[in-house]
């Protein structure tokens, strides 16, 4: 029987991995900027008065956090750009799922940043006040989502699913910010982005958050470039098997 | 309104599968009971099931609802009566409503079960002043679970492997319907001093989620069900 050779050469690269110019320069930035993150975060900036070095948790916790829910919201406008354009373009919906995937996984890093610094500074990991229950939820919700992503089917079924829950959950985001507005909480008051625009941190701390915040940040963007081409790479190689399938079973129609 | 009397159509045919087959009442009643009943069992400390009856009245719903929707959604899979529905050329938004419709019907009688058997077995008990309040929090709850409920059950609905996403899916989802309704309800009751005002914005929480879920939902059901299976 021969080998069945029907299906397209595939557009990728055609070099062996996901990476690019563009990825290697963003690579390298990004190596740049946490190194820099961590010589201000443990070096430069100066201890808290009342929390002593443990301060310097949050110069990971706090981009974490922001970079969590920037990759949402990515995920929640591509996933807009997937369901009301006439296109129904399948690379927003990779983008939606690389982003999300990454989003979660910056989430965990918060809640378990959060905790070592909650132990240290509140003598607890947990508190089921309104910020941490409602973060909590938002993470859960997206493991709902990537769970959404791997029910199967075709690759314009995920990305319909995905995309009307990924709009759904995104609302999550603002309910988590203001929570501790609305209900006064064990957590602090928004330092940094106060719904009154007060800015709260010294100088120098907040210079280093900020270098934290842009590490982070290009830490995420050459993740969700190196992951949505890998995603690209596997419905390519989805389909592949399919038309290769497809081809073998009317090799034997004919045959038999 | 043709949308309106389809959606009719389709709730009363849910509801009448229901009165014929009884799977709702010899099934998930019983079960939303023994429910009550292992909180009880766990939660066997003075006071505490006197103090906690609205949660966990709320909480023995959440639990029934995910088995009230995949029925809502079993009786369909059989012979691909919901993309005979679709073929047919129904409008998704009718049948996302009268399917919402039956649901909350049904969620309506399992919850007034529910709050007698509070009553009953942890000792709660229903000042006349609180009614009112408790009524309009059983009805824009209801609506709220209902349209969630049905929108996920359209998406999780189909193969074996898509049931099971049903409680990850709906659980986070309906998380401020559970918040909500259950200060609402303490304060209806006067759980832990809690008093009657305290309750009403609640309503206004749930009365919010109701109307995004009722409208967003029947938006987004059309495009899950459209799918092959």
């Amino acid at each position: 029987m021969t080998s069945p050779a029907l299906a397209p050469e595939p557009t990728v690269s055609r070099s062996a991995g996901t990476g690019t110019h563009v990825t290697r320069l963003l690579g390298i930035a990004t190596i740049v900027m946490i190194g820099w993150t961590a010589a201000f975060g443990l070096l430069f900036s100066p201890a808290d008065r009342n929390q002593g070095d443990s301060v310097r948790i949050m110069y990971v916790h706090v981009p974490t956090v922001w970079t969590a829910y920037l990759a949402f919201t990515v995920t929640a406008l591509c996933s807009a750009s997937y369901l009301f354009r006439k296109k129904h373009s399948l690379g927003f919906d990779r983008v939606a799922g690389a982003s999300a995937e990454i989003g979660v996984v910056f989430m965990a890093l918060t809640l378990v940043t959060g905790m070592l610094w909650g132990r240290l500074t509140w003598g607890v990991y947990w508190e089921w006040d309104a910020r941490l229950t409602t973060t909590a939820l938002l993470f859960v919700s997206y493991i709902g989502y990537l769970a959404v992503r791997g029910l199967g089917g075709t690759h314009h079924q995920r990305a319909k699913r995905s995309a009307v829950v990924g709009l759904l959950i995104v609302l999550e985001i603002p309910l988590v910010h203001w929570s501790v507005k609305l209900w006064r909480s064990l957590h602090q008051e928004a330092s940094v982005l106060d719904t009154d625009g007060d800015i709260d941190l010294d100088g120098l701390m907040l210079f280093s958050l900020f270098v934290g915040v842009v590490a982070f940040t290009l830490l995420y963007v050459w993740l969700v470039l190196h992951r949505s081409r890998t995603m690209a790479m596997e419905d390519l190689l989805e389909d592949q098997g399919l038309d290769e399938a497809l081809a073998a079973r009317r090799a034997e129609a004919v045959m038999s | 309104m043709r949308r309106w009397r389809i959606a009719r159509l389709v709730a009363g045919k849910d509801l009448r599968i229901e009165r014929r087959s009884r799977v709702v009442v010899n099934q998930v009643l019983p079960f939303a009971a023994v429910t009550m009943l292992m909180f009880a069992f766990a939660l066997d400390a003075t006071n505490v099931l006197e103090r906690v009856a609205p949660g966990l009245v709320w909480l023995a719903t959440l639990f029934s609802l995910l088995v009230l929707v995949q029925r809502a959604f079993a009786i369909e899979a059989d012979d691909g009566a919901l993309d005979a529905l679709r073929v047919a050329g129904v409008d998704p938004v009718a049948i996302y409503w009268g399917k919402s419709m039956a649901l909350a019907a049904q969620l309506a009688v399992l919850e007034l079960l529910l709050v007698v058997a509070a009553v009953l077995l942890y000792g709660a008990d229903v000042p006349a002043g609180g009614l009112a309040l408790l009524a309009v929090t059983l009805v824009l709850a209801t609506a709220g679970l209902a349209c969630v409920g049905t929108l996920y059950g359209g998406l999780t609905a189909g193969f074996t492997g898509r049931e099971t996403l049903l409680p990850l899916l709906v659980l986070p989802v309906v998380a401020p319907v559970l918040i909500g309704a259950t200060r609402a309800v303490e304060s209806a009751l006067g759980t832990d001093g809690a008093a009657l005002s305290e309750g009403w914005p609640w309503v206004g929480l749930l009365a919010v989620f109701a109307v995004a879920f009722g409208v967003g939902g029947a938006l987004a059901f059309g495009p899950l069900i459209e799918e092959a299976t």
